[in-house]
């Protein structure tokens, strides 16, 4: 299983969801250990102006320290962050945050694809990312980049997601995907701990 | 995909190419963004290969205009976060319309959206006769734009909702007229506005504001940077100006920035 296989190396978790995904970010949360020594990004889409709602919802869920990401901010373990509404987010070398406001892309900023390539880059194999509902293909090219650098990447399962388009595109693009059902997402997570 | 086959050194050379042979310098923004933009500009314009694109970059004057359009980010929109004008026009403006002559620097300006906001606000406030707005960008091309005051009419519909909200006060449309695909600005808004190419990296202090809005430009360059811009706004700044930066940036972590004081919630600060 590649729970096993990436077992005590993941050194960053992210998660992106479009329509559909605060579901099961809601069904996670309360059943992430304690322990969880990887730093746990967010990336969804969302109308800007809503950025303390999904802060504040995840806090009252999780003993892990929530917060938006802010830029320079060095990624810390056992920390949860979130991308701001209306900027990508990307992850520089030195594992801190940037911010940029260029382009919308698949009409999404942030777009969880300029996450993910900009942190597969930086993680290599040594980073998961999960791809939760949603109704835009916006995620698929960085699932594919991180699995093409080594990552492991896991996919909500399309058949029980709110929104089946998004893991529907990553389980027709990327073979090697792990695909789970939302209640097993918390216990995968767990696993991953060192 | 091309981006693995570009690795840093790469990126650092072709940057270092770019100071070397057209004075333009940025080593020093932050990495990740500079990279995605350039590998992103090299992918569009098929290049056969990054030694074919570098040399291009470095030798053709007419390519290395549109690399510097394209690498910088250009984004931008009127009256962008309406709480932040709201404040400009209800907690800023005022104090500055005490003064006899009200100087504003847009530094970072591209295509002159938040410029003509400002200039709009300052209008309804009776304040523009006695304003001169500068708006300056490392990018020549953006400010020809930005002079002309024409933006795609598609987004007017999005500009007018964030000024009824910011607290605007009169018909958005009569500031502009309508063409088929685009809106030109009334030309009296750009009477105050003096263009002219400024490099926040390079280039130093020319004038004493009251004013100076400098909105989603520091989150492209490296702290390093980011603080000497901020030293470079302080020597520009009168005391008891003001200083606007975008909604995630923070003048907090800069060494002088007790000398500064927040203005309520919005991210504009106060020179002591």
């Amino acid at each position: 299983m590649a729970e096993t296989l990436i077992k005590g190396k993941c050194e960053a978790l992210i998660i992106g969801g479009s329509a559909g995904s605060l579901d099961v970010l809601l069904e996670i949360f309360p059943s992430l250990s304690d322990n969880i020594n990887f730093p746990i990004i967010l990336v969804t889409h969302r109308k800007s102006g809503n950025d303390a709602l999904l802060s504040d919802l995840l806090r009252s869920r999780t003993k892990l320290k929530v917060n938006e990401a802010e830029e320079k901010d060095k990624i810390l373990p056992g920390h949860v962050y979130i991308a701001p509404a209306d900027y990508h987010l990307l992850i520089e070398d030195d594992e801190t945050f940037s911010l940029d406001y260029s382009e919308k892309i698949n009409y999404s900023r942030p777009s969880i694809d300029v996450t993910f390539q900009s942190a597969a880059e930086v993680f290599g194999d040594k980073l998961v990312c999960v791809l939760l509902s949603g109704s835009n293909a916006d995620g698929v090219a960085g699932l594919k980049t991180v699995n093409d650098l080594g990552g492991i990447v896991v996919i909500q399962n399309p058949n029980t997601a709110i929104m089946s388009y998004m893991p529907q595109q990553a389980v027709n693009h990327i073979k090697a995907g792990i695909i789970l059902d939302a209640s097993d997402m918390a216990e995968f997570i767990n696993k991953l701990v060192k | 995909m091309i981006s693995e086959a570009i690795d840093n050194e790469q990126i650092e050379m072709l940057l270092s190419d770019v100071l070397e042979a057209h004075g333009y310098d940025f080593l020093e923004y932050s990495h990740a963004s500079i990279k995605r933009r350039i590998i992103r500009l090299y992918a569009l314009d098929n290049f056969v290969s990054f030694a074919e694109f570098r040399y291009t970059v470095r030798t053709d004057k007419q390519y290395f205009k549109r690399f510097l359009e394209e690498i910088t980010v250009n984004v931008t929109e009127m009256f962008r976060d309406p709480n932040f004008y709201k404040a400009l026009r209800n907690d800023v403006l005022p104090v500055l319309g005490t003064y006899p002559f009200i100087r504003i620097w847009v530094a970072g300006c591209s295509t002159g959206e938040e410029a003509y906001s400002l200039a709009i606000v300052l209008k309804e406030l009776n304040l523009f006769h006695k304003s001169l707005i500068y708006a300056t960008d490392i990018n020549p091309s953006v400010l020809e734009k930005a002079k002309q005051g024409i933006f795609p009419l598609n987004y007017l519909k999005g500009y007018s909702e964030n000024y009824v909200k910011s607290g605007g006060i009169q018909d958005f449309s009569s500031y502009y007229t309508a063409n088929y695909s685009h809106a030109k600005f009334d030309g009296t808004l750009s009477e105050k506005m003096i263009f002219s190419t400024h490099n926040l990296v390079s280039d130093h202090s020319f004038n004493e504001f009251q004013l100076i809005m400098c909105r989603n430009v520091l989150i492209y360059f490296d702290k390093d940077l980011q603080h000497k811009v901020f030293q470079l706004f302080d020597n520009s700044l009168e005391k008891l100006g003001y200083l606007a930066l975008g909604s995630k940036e923070s003048l907090d972590f800069w060494e002088r920035s007790k000398a500064y004081k927040r203005v309520k919630t919005e991210k504009i600060w106060r020179k002591l």
